[in-house]
């Protein structure tokens, strides 16, 4: 490498709109590179709807976005970790039903068997619903990590299984009989006028970024993801990594899926789903977490949960037909990823 | 033969010219205003640092990117929108050192490959089997056409790369440092191969830093240093001195350091060691501490296998590794660096580095674990960057922005990289696996200077190396292995070129007998 290398990477113009619009092309180019296209993409979205709509920026219309929003970034943190370290987590849409099954139907039993102690109900469902949600993450991590089965066909084969799992506790029948407690002041309470579920993703997110930048485990993950030969040969035990991040992965999901049963007042093996594990990785990926593992930070992945609900909040406005929605989060994915692959390109070594 | 090339017209003009070639990536200019010639049935050999260009000439010239300015020129006519494709077609065949080829195929399916006989859309297998064969016949090369590659040794598919070049129309083949992983014997087959080819009026461009090589094969040696042409001067009349200073812009009168061998006590006793897949069977070797102990043989020949067997890398079967006189059970990585053990891949891309972390993380992951860099799992990141920044600051890395991604890097500067981690722990014992192998004479004399201040500082330093000259060099007693045993142990004035050779040699003869 020449010696002026140094000069490009120090020296990237402040971000603001108005040196994005007039620098010359490469600063701009540059300045596009390090904030990303997605709150370009996310500003020009939010324009647009306020412009269009004027229930978009309506207060139900924000609380339910941002409801939605804290959902999805807290399932697509552990889904990103898990991606980081080189994986891929199929099932996180299974475990958040499951989890609302199985913590509903914990409640209800306990709550039965010891009428009025809401209390001892409440921590008995949750117990079991996050572990619930950390079961499934151990065996993904295990099968991956001792028996070497790609996480993707791992993580297939427990989503199906767990799936199974919740419609068997249901029947298809959502499960209610929860502590009152538990739905009205924590599911669908308000603090400051936000509903707890974005308290809850704010503080899973401040956590994640801490992991992320300042612990062992955080920087394992990356060096994992970057290159798990080097990782061996520099002394870090792969497998203990590879299982974290999984069962991270599932216990986030749990977590999810307990917010959703407490907002919604039932367990219902129909929440999650396809659509949140799709989103889930969506939101990892346009959020600039590398399918080729070792890059990404959770941060970013919480914005493009932003922008993708807000996108299926617009979609929703403008009535398009919610069929063709999956149509748009597909192409956007491919797009993202497409993006990745052209500015690695552009990077390339000297 | 298989090896058609089409005989050029006798002329003086050249085969290959370019004048004036400029590439910038992202705002650094890699190459500026770089002239180069090369006329039919010459070798031409490009000399410089890493770093200089010399990649991003010979990428240039086969088409995988296009140069922003200059004028390129082949076989006379001024050639545009080169791809690789077509590259190929007009007869510009590369080897890059990083191989382009499908693991999980077998090697005659990637000589073809993209270039398949067919008739209608389905595959003339006897025909492929046969000229692949044909192939490496004419090469003489040891090689099995179906075999998978990834099955294959790294000798072996260099060797691979070099045939799958051949194959077809070759006007000018470039070979950048195609010997890095070959065998002596090997080697001597690539050079008669392109004497062959000179004689056939193929043009060759040849990127080594080997010096021996340049003399034996180079009729040109074009200069690079930093993106431009330096000089392009008659091999016949250059001397050694000549090239490495116009390379590194400095003279330099010894390649390899003086060191002061003082030996103490054994610090790695190796006993009857016998790896889980026989790549090294019944060794008996120590090293002790100031000292280096080098460990010498051919490709394959298994001592790659011991140094990782004793750091934890490769399964033992049988004996006994003793560190500091216990004995070591069960070796794994994480334990040897606990016990001071550090171990230096060969290949820092695929076994050292993360590429997309930056310098500061992948200098810093084998130290981790202390209580100076973390506290119940949570990183001292002023710790870490100081701690870092220091020692990257010692190893004089250039430019010392040690938030860059290691993938950024020239190949000397990732190995500094790989020796910044030795200093971020207290450690012992230093297993080097081919250390300077892919990095240039400044690069190399820098890692000397480094082993040197390890055994002055009392480690136990074990260097293997297939560059005899090296190992010899470095080393105060040095092994011979050959065929998973140690062949020879030779020390002081025994420590000769070729007594290293004649104890392969002898080898070979009790095997016969």
């Amino acid at each position: 490498m020449t010696p002026t290398t140094g000069a490009t990477t120090g020296t990237t113009a402040p971000g603001t709109a108005h040196s994005l619009a007039s620098a010359a092309r490469p600063h701009s180019l540059g300045l596009l590179r390090r904030i990303g296209f997605l709150p370009v993409l996310l500003v020009a979205l939010v324009a647009g709807m306020a412009a269009t709509d004027p229930q978009f920026y309506g207060p139900i219309n924000i609380l339910n976005i941002l409801r939605n929003t804290a959902f999805l970034t807290i399932v697509a943190c552990g889904q990103a970790m898990v991606i980081i370290a080189g994986g891929f987590d199929l099932s996180v849409g299974a475990v958040v039903a499951l989890a609302s099954v199985v913590s509903a139907k914990v409640m209800a039993v306990t709550l039965a068997a010891f009428p009025g102690s809401e209390g001892l109900a409440t921590a008995a469902g949750v117990a079991a619903g996050l572990g619930a949600g950390l079961a499934v993450g151990l065996v993904n991590g295990l099968c991956v990590a001792r028996l070497k089965v790609s996480g993707f066909i791992v993580t297939l084969g427990t989503m199906s299984a767990t799936t199974g799992v919740a419609l068997m506790i249901t029947s298809g029948i959502p499960v209610y009989g929860m502590p009152q407690g538990f739905v009205k002041e924590f599911g669908r309470a308000q603090f400051l006028g936000l509903p707890t579920a974005v308290y809850a993703a704010l503080l899973v997110l401040a956590l994640m970024v801490f992991i992320q930048r300042r612990t062992l485990f955080g920087r394992y993950v990356y060096a994992i993801g970057g290159n798990a030969d080097a990782a061996v040969v520099s002394g870090v035990s792969i497998n203990r990594h590879l299982v974290g991040t999984y069962m991270l992965s599932g216990l986030l999901a749990a977590l999810t899926g307990l917010l959703l049963t407490a907002q919604v007042g039932s367990g219902q093996a129909s929440l999650g789903g396809d659509r949140m594990m799709l989103q889930s990785i969506a939101a990892a990926v346009i959020g600039g977490v590398s399918l080729r593992g070792g890059i990404g930070r959770v941060e970013i992945v919480a914005l493009s949960a932003l922008f993708l609900t807000i996108l299926g909040n617009a979609l929703n406005l403008l009535h398009i037909d919610s069929r063709l929605q999956p149509v748009f989060l597909g192409a956007i994915m491919v797009a993202a990823v497409a993006l990745d692959e052209l500015g690695r390109r552009r990077n390339a070594r000297v | 033969m298989d090896i058609d090339t089409t005989t050029p017209p006798p002329t003086d003009a050249p085969l290959l010219a370019l004048s004036g070639i400029s590439k910038r990536f992202t705002g650094v200019k890699a190459l500026d205003g770089v002239d180069l010639d090369v006329k039919a049935g010459e070798l031409h050999v490009l000399f410089g640092e890493n770093g200089a260009g010399k990649s991003t000439l010979i990428n240039v010239i086969s088409g995988t990117f296009p140069p922003d300015e200059g004028s390129f020129r082949f076989g006379g006519e001024e050639i545009r929108h080169l791809t690789p494709q077509r590259a190929r077609a007009i007869g510009i065949s590369p080897v890059f050192q990083e191989f382009s080829l499908v693991p999980s195929l077998t090697v005659e399916e990637n000589l073809f490959l993209g270039r398949e006989a067919s008739v209608g859309g389905v595959l003339r297998a006897g025909e492929m089997r046969r000229r692949a064969a044909a192939l490496i016949e004419e090469l003489g090369f040891d090689l099995d056409p179906g075999a998978r590659v990834d099955r294959l040794s790294r000798a072996h598919q260099q060797m691979t790369e070099i045939a799958k070049a051949l194959l077809g129309k070759v006007r000018l083949l470039i070979l950048d440092e195609p010997t890095a992983s070959l065998t002596e014997r090997e080697t001597g087959r690539l050079f008669e191969l392109i004497a062959r080819l000179k004689d056939q009026g193929v043009g060759l461009i040849y990127v080594s830093h080997r010096m021996r090589e340049i003399r034996a094969l180079a009729d040109r040696v074009t200069v690079l240093r930093d993106g431009r042409h330096i000089r392009t001067l008659d091999a016949a009349t250059a001397t050694d001195g000549d090239l490495v200073e116009l390379m590194t812009g400095r003279r330099i009168d010894v390649l390899f350091p003086e060191i002061p061998h003082a030996p103490g006590k054994v610090v790695v006793d190796v006993e009857n060691l016998t790896l889980a897949d026989g790549t090294v069977k019944e060794v008996n070797l120590y090293a002790r501490a100031g000292e280096i102990t080098g460990i010498a043989g051919l490709v394959g020949c298994g001592k790659s296998e011991l140094v990782r067997a004793i750091y934890g890398l490769e399964p033992v079967a049988d004996g006994t590794v003793r560190i500091h006189g216990t004995p070591y059970e069960a070796p794994t990585a994480r334990q040897s660096l606990k016990r001071g053990i550090a171990y230096f891949p060969a290949n820092r891309v695929a076994e050292g580095l993360a590429l997309s972390r930056p310098i500061r993380e992948n200098a810093s992951l084998t130290a981790l674990d202390l209580d100076r860099f973390a506290r119940f799992g949570v990183l001292r990141q002023g710790a870490e960057r100081s701690a870092v920044g220091a020692i990257m600051e010692r190893l004089k890395l250039r430019p010392p922005n040690i938030e860059r991604p290691v993938g950024a890097l020239s190949g000397g500067n990732r190995q500094k990289v790989m020796l910044g981690r030795a200093l971020t722990r207290e450690l012992s014992v230093f297993l080097f696996d081919e250390p300077s192998v892919g990095i240039d004479v400044g690069a190399k004399l820098e890692v000397y200077a480094f082993m040197k201040a390890l055994v002055e500082a009392g480690a136990a330093v074990i260097v293997v190396s297939s560059e005899l000259p090296e190992v010899l060099a470095l080393s105060n007693r040095l092994y011979v292995m050959h065929h998973g045993r140690v062949a020879a142990e030779l020390t002081g004035a025994d420590k000769t070129e070729q007594n290293v050779l004649a104890s392969f040699f002898r080898e070979e003869m009790t095997e016969a007998a």
